[in-house]
């Protein structure tokens, strides 16, 4: 093994961090060497200001924002799962299905949430449905390919024990799937909290209720701009935090006997 | 068991096996030998219920072959690759045929436990897969095979991918299982050294369209150990088994077992 081939755990979270701290002490420099005004670019001190000034409204809003994009992930997950069970029940079913679930990925998020909008009443769970609508693809997609993927070999072998279709799904086909679903998982984390945001853009839902997303809109139009960023930092750490959840999750189930979550070899 | 007359044709018109007739004895240890794209693994696939033929029958003894994994007629097969479920650690791997027949968990518990004790791997049932070596791996996949006492155990070259010394390793273990065990095995390899040493009777193979076109039988004394491998019979049946080779493929332009792993004839044995 070279020197350099395994960076120690701690320099993988001290380089990311130098890093932040350089851009960020460059930021602050250069706001305050040059007098930007506020209202064009804020310096990280106020942004960090404003976050702990503005901490009731904007963590009401964190928490609708994050509420939204958890369930509507959890509901893609199930559903999603449910639906690449259902395609690889047969070629047919999956033939005649998957085109639409691609229509719903293609089609962009922002031109169908005003239609969901106008069609479901409540707007939280219209909200929702936008979200579920973004995150669900990757995961039927990836957890199709998974069930599919299955060693040749272990088939027969099934098949020479004859297993019954369910023995094959739940000791074959789903354990051989898990790595590709948590990849989908990964990308969906993601994506639920893009769509939430997204929908809440196209709703514009103020008052009570009123998400992250809404309160940058509003803090936009107010010129409040370092609260636009605040806004902006808590959309980003929740989406990191969201990303960092489903690795920890995929590494928590597969590091015992899949390649792409074992440790380096020493 | 024995296979009458079975044929198998694919629908793009290839002849993968021409009529075959065979016939397993109980406690026998038949290896079917040649190049490759002799059929010997589609011969193996019939046995095992893989694949169905396309004409003739195949008949256990004294019954139907449908009955395959019933009770009496059970079926262990080992792959050219270990094929164990890399999620699984390596005793419920060796448990699985017995779980998926349905056996209750004490018993499958004691079977897959003497059986991986029968390889020699019981400290490592709490491993998994990929923290074994490749051979301890064939040796996880052998004692799955052994975990429901088949009634015939068919193996695939099993050891084709190993190194020289761990296949004669498992050869050696392998053969002393078969004698202790009464075990009756259709083995495939395309190594002669490896077909005389394990061997009762050898079913030489050709190709284009893969045909039995010998049935020698190997009568030296059981167990065999590495004295026999350097013995004059050894040499002397490895000799008539490479001529058997070399004349089924002269005349499919295949220069002989050419994809064995001992490309020439043993020196030095007695004509």
């Amino acid at each position: 093994m070279t020197p350099d081939a395994a960076p120690s755990r701690f320099l993988r979270i001290a380089a990311p961090a130098l890093i932040a701290l350089l851009l960020l002490a460059a930021w602050q420099g250069l706001v305050v060497a040059f007098d930007v005004p506020t209202y064009i670019v804020p310096s990280p001190v106020v942004v960090l200001r404003t976050l702990v000034a503005d901490r009731a409204l904007l963590a009401d809003a964190l928490a609708v924002t994050l509420s939204i994009a958890l369930t509507a992930l959890a509901i893609a997950t199930v559903a999603g799962t449910l639906v690449a069970l259902l395609f690889v029940q047969s070629r047919w079913i999956e033939m005649s299905l998957f085109p639409y679930a691609v229509l719903l990925q293609v089609t962009p998020i922002v031109a169908i949430a005003p239609l969901i909008i106008i069609w479901v009443k409540d707007t939280r769970t219209a909200l929702v449905l936008c979200a579920v609508v973004v995150a669900i693809f990757p995961i039927i997609a990836n957890t199709t390919l998974g069930l599919r993927s299955v060693d040749r070999g272990l088939l027969d072998l099934f098949r020479m024990c004859r297993a019954s279709r369910w023995q094959v799904l739940a000791r074959l086909r789903i354990p051989s799937a898990l790595p590709y679903f948590f990849g989908g998982l990964r990308i969906a984390s993601g994506l639920a909290l893009i769509g939430a945001v997204v929908a809440e853009f196209v709703a514009g839902t103020g008052g009570q209720g009123a998400g992250l997303a809404y309160q940058i809109l509003l803090a936009g139009m107010q010129l409040n701009i370092p609260r636009l960023f605040a806004a902006l930092f808590l959309i980003a750490a929740s989406g990191v935090l969201l990303f960092s959840a489903t690795v920890w999750l995929s590494r928590a189930v597969l590091s015992r006997w899949h390649e792409s979550e074992m440790a380096a070899p020493s | 068991m024995s296979i009458a007359g079975a044929t198998k044709a694919y629908p793009n018109g290839t002849t993968a096996l021409a009529p075959v007739d065979l016939e397993v004895r109980q406690g026998d240890f038949l290896t079917l030998l040649g190049p490759s794209g002799c059929g010997k693994t589609t011969l193996l696939n019939l046995v095992a219920g893989l694949i169905a033929p396309s004409a003739g029958t195949l008949s256990w003894w004294g019954g139907d072959f449908a009955g395959t994994g019933g009770p009496g007629r059970r079926l262990g097969f080992v792959f050219q690759a270990p094929t164990l479920m890399p999620w699984a650690r390596v005793d419920a791997n060796v448990r699985l045929p017995l779980d998926l027949a349905g056996l209750d968990r004490e018993s499958a518990t004691r079977d897959a436990g003497s059986a991986l004790a029968l390889v020699g791997l019981a400290e490592f049932a709490k491993h998994y897969p990929r923290e074994l070596s490749g051979g301890m791996q064939m040796r996880v996949s052998i004692a799955r095979a052994l975990a429901t006492a088949p009634d015939l155990l068919l193996m695939d070259e099993p050891f084709g991918a190993l190194d020289e010394f761990t296949r004669q390793r498992l050869d050696g273990e392998l053969a002393a299982l078969w004698a202790a065990r009464g075990l009756t095995v259709v083995f495939v390899t395309h190594s002669i050294y490896e077909a005389v040493f394990l061997s009762t009777r050898v079913a030489v193979m050709g190709p284009r369209p893969g045909r039995v076109i010998a049935d020698v039988a190997i009568d030296e004394p059981v167990p065999r150990g590495d004295a026999f491998r350097v013995s004059v019979p050894f040499a002397h049946h490895c000799q008539q088994l490479s001529a058997l080779v070399a004349g089924a493929g002269a005349d499919a332009a295949l220069a002989g077992p050419a994809s064995a792993g001992h490309p020439r004839p043993p020196e030095g044995g007695p004509t």
